[in-house]
């Protein structure tokens, strides 16, 4: 076949993207029904957007609300375009973009398994205390261990949980919130 | 005391309470106590399909025309993945349509049941809003806040899933109240920032090349807004475009109207937006069949963008002034600001921006070498609209060449009487449109301006015409070729016309007979006009097989990579070598 050879066109006009992403993390406030995460998540495939993280609790039980947390990767243009497409959907209250609104904080909570023995146990040990993670399950082989911080604490505790045995790591993804007495 | 009633006449009775008097659907064994229902009363009609697709293009073209939300029901299953297309549609056409699908029962979801589909799965990307009703006490309320979801706003479909044996669960019917929704989350915002409208009418008072660029939401937005742009545009004396989906908002027999802009749009309204130093989009949302290569799409113009959904609002375009409102509203809110600023319109300073439209208007774009052996579909549809012009006449069309025909030579001075699938490009619309259309205007003329593939799509519907009486009729322009497909394999793919042709095409004549409707073949352009006098004397539906020029190409035409002012007019020749290996690259 010589089709490989032929200039293909197209019946569309696609113009280069110039702008870098940039990563953002988005607080939506909606109502807590069946079917709302499958809303949400459907709506990054279905419009290509790229989620890094995505959490979601109930968070005020009376009102019937939960808090997702999204941290997604996109251009200035499309972070503006996933607020206002996140605010389309029916179920929706607010969305706010709390990297653009100011240095929100940010947590993330894992648990850490490391097997081991003899020296490593203690290094193990010694740098769970530094990064203040604590010991929530131990047998003579093993710890399991609960951090909580930034992002980048935990990773950097997990590459140094490598050399030491690491086993398997479980994240809750990440919870944030804006400073200052205003809520959202 | 709030009534007694089963679910499945609670449905009937929200539908009855909601103002709906025709529905569309197709009975199934999840259905029964609904249909059972709607057997033990006389104020709604319902309307039997023959596939559901057809019921939900019948809803859009009912909605369209009507400005009044289209009713879907069907069962469960197949029956909901049939509507699923036109679902889609109505989302991307912006349409207000209440789907009602019924479910397995409750206690089966999940247990891949004889007919069940995970409805509110498959619709959840093409609806506005879907529903699940797991207890029959949630169904009134969600009943009537899916019309009200449907209507207000940026309109589109809603999906109500309702299991079997919540149909048959007995509870409380509450009428509608607009307090008691579920969502208090959903506000659409409808009036426009008055400081934003008062920064567009100080441009709009300075510019000197405006141009208005009109759209759907003029439609959506109902009758009055229509009139308020005709008002605003002869205030200001600025030339008026509109996308395929705004036709018939400005009417097209003002002197001041361009035509349709976009890939098939006329030269004058797609250079007209090109050099233009303000435009004012009413409506329209940038769509790519307009915009043409972003990069080079209106250069040197100041933009206001007026529309009631936020997320349109510089999604492609980058524009200077954003209104999220009604397109009503804002108008008015315009027209006033303009009146006390002036009593004049802008006559004397955009007269050389008119005089320069005037030698892009007679380049006449849309001209095409007629002949007196084969009929041309342009001449065919000029004629059509010559003979029914008096008439309050309805378009529908299906998706292609023959639709883009219609958009150029057919007019329209009103809005409502234009029907087409733009967004989704759906073949097979246009005929069940026509039955929804002609369901709601049984004593008005409507015609379906279709092509010999697209129609067979949703062919089946004919049967559903003839069973209502509904007297439709089909202007099949018939060339035996998926046209658009072959033109563009014709600019783009050497010519190699795969799968692009239509064999064993039916005896369309015969077909038309086989559903108890009525035939008719012309090919002599000499006959045509007789022809289709006898299609319009017909007082039941007709197929009428217009057997056209098989290679004709829809001119103008903005190519691929090519920015407005750089569109094929009709006597270029050799289109083939227009298109240049930049644009050819631009997959």
């Amino acid at each position: 076949m010589n089709a490989h050879l032929q200039p293909t066109g197209s019946a569309y006009f696609l113009t280069k993207e110039t702008d870098s992403p940039e990563r953002h993390t988005l607080s939506v406030l909606v109502d807590n029904e069946p079917g709302i995460l499958a809303r949400i998540a459907g709506l990054f495939t279905a419009r290509g957007y790229n989620i890094e993280s995505l959490t979601v609790s109930e968070t005020e039980h009376e009102k019937n609300l939960s808090r997702i947390t999204v941290v997604v990767v996109a251009t200035p243009k499309v972070l503006v375009q996933i607020k206002l497409q996140l605010e389309r959907l029916v179920p929706v209250h607010r969305v706010h973009d709390l990297t653009a609104e100011g240095a929100a904080l940010e947590r993330e909570l894992a648990l850490v398994k490391v097997a081991g023995t003899g020296e490593h146990r203690v290094e193990t040990l010694r740098l769970a205390d530094a990064f203040r993670a604590q010991v929530v399950d131990a047998s003579t082989e093993s710890f399991v261990f609960e951090i909580t911080g930034k992002p980048s604490k935990i990773e950097q505790f997990i590459a140094l949980m490598v050399p030491l045995g690491l086993v398997e790591v479980v994240r809750t993804g990440l919870a944030a919130i804006s400073r200052g007495p205003q809520g959202m | 005391m709030a009534e007694q009633m089963t679910g499945a006449e609670m449905v009937v009775q929200a539908l009855i309470d909601q103002g709906v008097t025709h529905i569309f659907g197709y009975p199934g064994g999840a259905a029964l106590p609904i249909y059972d229902a709607i057997f033990q009363q006389d104020a709604i009609t319902h309307v039997l399909v023959r596939h559901e697709q057809g019921a939900t293009h019948m809803a859009e073209g009912y909605a369209r025309s009507t400005g009044k939300p289209g009713v879907v029901l069907v069962t469960s299953g197949p029956g909901a993945t049939n509507a699923v297309t036109g679902l889609t549609d109505a989302l991307m056409d912006s349409i207000p349509l209440v789907c009602i699908t019924a479910q397995v029962p409750t206690t089966l979801i999940g247990s891949d049941a004889f007919q069940e589909c995970d409805t509110v799965g498959i619709t959840r990307s093409c609806t506005k809003h879907n529903y699940l009703i797991k207890k029959v006490e949630d169904l009134p309320k969600v009943m009537h806040e899916a019309f009200h979801i449907a209507t207000t706003g940026r309109p589109g479909p809603v999906v109500i899933d309702i299991p079997k044996d919540v149909q048959f669960a007995l509870g409380e019917y509450l009428q509608p109240n607009i307090n008691g929704f579920r969502h208090s989350s959903y506000k659409p915002h409808v009036e426009g920032d008055i400081e934003a409208i008062r920064a567009a009418v100080d441009l709009m008072l300075k510019a000197e090349r405006p141009v208005f660029y009109t759209g759907g939401g003029v439609i959506n937005s109902g009758p009055e807004a229509a009139t308020h742009l005709r008002e605003l545009a002869e205030l200001t004396g600025f030339p008026v475009t509109s996308t395929l989906m705004g036709l018939g908002a400005f009417p097209a027999s003002n002197k001041q109207w361009l035509g349709m802009l976009g890939m098939h749009g006329t030269y004058e309204a797609n250079l007209a937006m090109h050099d233009c130093d303000l435009m004012i989009n009413i409506g329209a949302r940038f769509d790519d069949r307009i915009t043409g290569r972003i990069d080079a799409f209106s250069p040197h113009s100041t933009k206001i963008h007026v529309d009631i959904d936020p997320a349109q609002i510089n999604k492609n375009v980058r524009v200077d002034i954003p209104i999220v409102g009604d397109c009503g509203l804002v108008l008015e809110e315009m027209i006033r600001i303009w009146r006390s600023r002036t009593n004049e319109p802008r006559t004397e300073a955009i007269a050389p921006w008119w005089e320069r439209i005037r030698t892009w208007r007679a380049v006449n774009s849309l001209g095409f070498k007629n002949s007196d052996t084969t009929i041309k579909p342009q001449h065919a549809i000029q004629r059509l609209y010559e003979l029914t012009k008096d008439r309050d006449v309805y378009i529908t069309t299906e998706v292609g060449q023959h639709q883009m025909w219609a958009a150029q030579h057919f007019h329209f001075d009103k809005p409502n009487r234009w029907m087409t699938s733009g967004g989704l490009g759906t073949m097979g619309y246009g005929l069940p449109a026509a039955v929804g259309v002609q369901v709601a205007h049984p004593d008005a003329l409507v015609i379906d301006i279709a092509g010999e593939a697209s129609v067979q799509m949703t062919m089946q519907e004919m049967s559903t015409a003839v069973q209502y009486r509904l007297p439709i009729k089909v202007f099949i322009l018939n060339n035996e070729r998926m046209g658009m497909v072959r033109q563009w394999q014709d600019l783009l793919h050497g010519g190699r016309y795969a799968h692009s042709y239509s064999e064993s095409l039916p005896d369309f004549v015969k077909l038309a007979e086989a559903y108890g409707g009525k035939g008719i073949r012309c090919d002599d352009p000499a006959k045509l006009d007789d022809a289709i006098r006898e299609m319009l004397d017909y007082p039941g539906p007709v197929l009428f097989d217009v057997m056209v020029e098989k290679d004709e190409n829809c001119l103008p035409m903005i190519p691929s990579g090519k920015p407005h002012n750089e569109i094929i007019l009709p006597d270029t020749a050799n289109i083939g070598s227009i298109i240049d290996e930049k644009g050819r690259q631009l997959v």
